[in-house]
């Protein structure tokens, strides 16, 4: 048994979410200016209301219990215990009415048409850097830009088979796109197991309020892996490529390829002869025809990329050279995650696709940039600096929330390495009512990451991923950085 | 199937048949000394040391424990995490070898085996031990016997089904020998023992206890324990389930059921060690293995159950690996061509 808090909201007399307050300057998911609820909130808060909060509490408590016994944890980096932790789930979940999410919809679709035409630009002629719409040096000079691909074909001309794009709102309910994500964007397992926990906890729900369903994801994924293999291969087989146990992501990896009945392979199960790629089993070598893999271009061959990397295939490139087997997400997508390349992504667009980006990037100041450079490293104290390849959180700075030493580390390292720095204002994301440990509910920040899968056609699962930063005022939402998830509720309607 | 997944299939399942055969030894071990009084250091030591021998682990142990108390042995037994065969560590490498093989086993299976190991890390797994070792050790038996019941009833029974039978029977199989050896010093070197001393009737019973063999024993010889009587069903009951008999027979089957090769043929080594070796079970005699003497036949069982499972890595496991560096030149090679 546990003992109510004396703030919470029962203990003050009222129901679930019955106390929420706003914080000035942000835009609330669940309240619109004048406190009213937003229409599209109304059902649900009015069924949360008719719950006590030790009732509330309760199902919170069955569902973090569920999830450490399912083993739906993450592993911690640089933990010499090798701790597994829970990510952190959040019950109130998030809501977007159907006309937001057409929205979304239409400007993902967009904007994944134009990485893919971008990318197969240029690896082939090159036209956006003929045509000065991006300098050239900033694609030549990407860390993840891989020119001995110039001129190689891949299947059916996809190159971001899988983008996981981080959508945030600004203090006027904007969707805004923080960052793209076309290498091996993670997170999906946590939109399926979400629902799923969401389910068992509210079972009446859902039909209720009218919430489209996720559960499909991994069909969809499988009939995309199967759409890109190699020509010829009537039935190909199509195999998971996992960095490990060990890996942060390992539960996710495990948890799709069971979903989608494939096996997961590590790469010491998989070889290597005449161009073609066998697995080992137990009955001999099975050809392989189709690779998932959740492993950055890096690890992939040993023969090809970094020579100390365990996790590969020695001579794996070579057999995706001669077409025999196919790599989701093809070789050489890093480039699009630059965030340098990020900020040319609208520009990309109208070259491309000659249409105004449907969903806006940040604005962002590149360091190499004379003029911006000059305003970053003037301005550290009211900016956002991020290193251009860098993920997860790390290489990062605050710049209104740091110290005075790391923002002189930063300003050393943009004048020394000005290519690998970008800058942005703080947006200010948007908040969402968020249970405290002390059984009250108040305003956390939240971001979107939503799934798409381009295919025979583009297909995104209607929601995706929302994380939320659950330290008050922090703007992190990343799970390596105390971050934790909702599930997201896409409605049939708007209310 | 991969040969991965089976190696962590088999390996998984003897992990687990080997956390609940510690938790049997010391369990009916503890008990055991209930029915002594004036116990010494040296009783102690005597009553002790032969079960952590019979883990093969003596070395490790002396080296940390000075004295061989019965809270020293099952501290070492138990929760030692730097014992590689404590219930802690084949509790974690079991459900290290399922979290390999997450894909493949049923969510129920990982469900309990996860549980298991999050209770055995926690704080009250090792004040229910201090409390009540009986109800500590029933715990871990039940949860293994749920495991063995969730592998039978909701995995399909396919080759990667047959790989955790496999790797069950012959964990069961070295552990049964492990158990009769605690107590071969009853027996003389060859024959059998002159003279039965209440000690030794006490110290009998709990080796049966260990193997769950009460029932089993009483039924088939009556109430009177012998020594010999005892290894005899240990060894050779053809119906008894924890009989090394029974064990590799049905580690036989599993090993056929995997290759599709019938009776009395083989198709690699370990079939044919397996075979040879049940052949020897069906057809041996206590009476042989009196005058053989006890422990040197507790011995050779062990050899050879270390040479099948070496052999069964070798049919379906390690074959095709090389190392790395020598797959980088090879491909090399093929691409300079």
């Amino acid at each position: 048994m546990f003992l109510l808090h004396p703030s919470s909201d029962l203990a003050k007399g009222r129901g679930v979410l019955g106390g929420y307050e706003t914080t000035q300057g942000f835009f609330d998911e669940m309240v619109a200016a004048g406190d009213q609820t937003r229409p599209h909130f109304s059902k649900f808060r009015d069924l949360l209301s008719e719950l006590a909060a030790r009732d509330f509490d309760q199902r919170r408590l069955a569902v973090d219990l569920a999830f450490l016994r399912q083993g739906i944890t993450f592993n911690v980096y640089g933990d010499a215990k090798g701790t597994e932790r829970i990510f952190p789930f959040d019950l109130i979940p998030r809501i977007i009415p159907a006309k937001e999410w057409e929205h979304i919809e239409a400007g993902l679709t967009q904007r994944i048409t134009a990485l893919n035409l971008f990318l197969h630009d240029i690896y082939h002629d090159q036209k956006i850097l003929k045509d000065g719409v991006i300098p050239p040096f900033y694609v030549l000079s990407g860390k993840h830009f891989r020119r001995e691909f110039a001129g190689f074909h891949v299947p059916k001309d996809i190159y971001i088979h899988i983008c996981g794009s981080d959508l945030i709102r600004d203090a006027d309910g904007n969707y805004l796109v923080l960052e793209d994500n076309g290498r091996c964007p993670s997170g999906v397992s946590y939109v399926l197991e979400n629902r799923r926990a969401m389910k068992r906890t509210f079972p009446g729900m859902f039909e209720g309020i009218g919430v489209r369903p996720v559960e499909h994801y991994p069909q969809e994924l499988l009939k995309m892996l199967q759409y890109i293999a190699p020509q010829g291969i009537a039935d190909p087989t199509v195999v998971l490529l996992t960095p490990g146990a060990y890996n942060s992501a390992y539960f996710e990896h495990t948890y799709l390829a069971r979903q989608m009945g494939i096996d997961i392979v590590e790469g010491r199960d998989l070889l290597v002869r005449d161009a073609r790629v066998f697995m080992r089993t137990t009955k001999g070598l099975k050809p392989v025809h189709v690779i998932y893999r959740r492993l950055d271009d890096d690890f992939l061959d040993p023969t090809v990329f970094r020579r100390d990397s365990q996790l590969g295939v020695p001579g794996l490139i070579n057999a995706y050279r001669s077409g025999n087997v196919s790599l989701a997400n093809s070789l050489g997508t890093g480039i699009a995650d630059d965030k340098v390349i990020y900020h040319f992504v609208p520009k990309m667009i109208k070259y491309y696709l000659d249409q105004e980006p449907i969903l806006p990037n940040v604005p962002t100041y590149l360091a190499s940039e004379d003029a911006d450079r000059q305003y970053i490293v003037e301005n550290l104290d009211k900016l956002v600096v991020k290193a251009a390849n860098e993920s997860g959180g790390y290489g990062m700075l605050m710049g209104p929330r740091a110290s005075q030493k790391e923002r002189d580390e930063f300003r050393a390292a943009i004048l020394a390495d000005p290519r690998n720095y970008i800058a942005q204002p703080m947006i200010s994301l948007s908040t969402h009512p968020t249970r405290q440990d002390d059984g009250t509910f108040e305003g956390r920040h939240i971001d979107l990451r939503p799934f798409v899968l381009y295919g025979e056609k583009i297909t995104i699962v209607p929601g995706g991923l929302t994380r939320v930063a659950l330290r008050k005022g922090s703007l992190v939402v990343n799970s390596s950085q105390g971050g934790g998830s909702k599930d997201t509720w896409v409605l049939y309607g708007d209310e | 199937m991969l040969s991965r997944v089976a190696n962590s299939l088999f390996w998984m399942s003897r992990y687990i048949e080997r956390a609940e055969n510690t938790a049997r030894i010391v369990d009916t071990n503890l008990q055991l000394l209930l029915d002594f009084r004036n116990l010494d250091d040296s009783t102690l030591a005597e009553h002790w040391m032969p079960i952590v021998e019979s883990t093969g682990d003596e070395e490790a142990f002396l080296a940390k424990y000075s004295r061989a108390t019965g809270h020293a042995v099952t501290e070492f037994l138990v929760f030692d995490t730097e014992n590689p065969n404590s219930i802690v560590r084949s509790v974690a490498e079991a459900r290290e070898n399922a979290r390999m093989v997450r894909d493949q086993i049923t969510v129920e299976l990982w469900e309990e085996l996860n549980r298991l190991y999050l209770w055995l890390r926690d704080a009250e797994a090792r004040q229910l031990w201090e409390h009540s070792p009986t109800e500590f050790f029933a715990n871990i038996k039940n949860s293994s016997l749920l495991l063995l019941g969730l592998i039978y009833a909701t995995f399909v029974h396919d080759e990667g089904w047959q790989f955790m039978q496999a790797g069950k029977f012959i964990e069961r199989a070295d552990k049964i020998t492990r158990i009769i050896d605690v107590r071969h010093a009853t027996f003389p070197a060859k024959g059998a023992p002159a003279n039965i001393s209440q000690r030794d009737v006490l110290d009998w019973s709990a080796v049966l206890r260990s193997c769950s063999a009460w029932d089993a024993y009483k039924s088939a010889y009556g109430a009177d324990v012998r020594p010999e009587w005892a290894v005899e069903l240990l060894l050779f009951n053809e119906e008894f389930p924890r009989s090394v008999r029974f064990c590799i027979e049905k580690f036989d089957d599993a090993l056929r059921a995997i290759s599709g090769v019938r009776d009395r043929r083989f198709s690699n080594e370990a079939e044919k060690l397996s075979g040879r070796l049940l052949a020897e079970l069906e057809y041996g005699s206590i009476d042989e293995v009196l005058a053989f003497g006890v422990h040197a036949y507790m011995d050779f069982l062990q050899g050879r159950f270390n040479d099948i499972g070496a052999e069964l890595l070798n049919a379906y496991i390690f074959q095709p690996f090389v190392s790395l560096e020598e797959e980088i030149l090879v491909q090399q090679e093929m691409q300079q061509q």
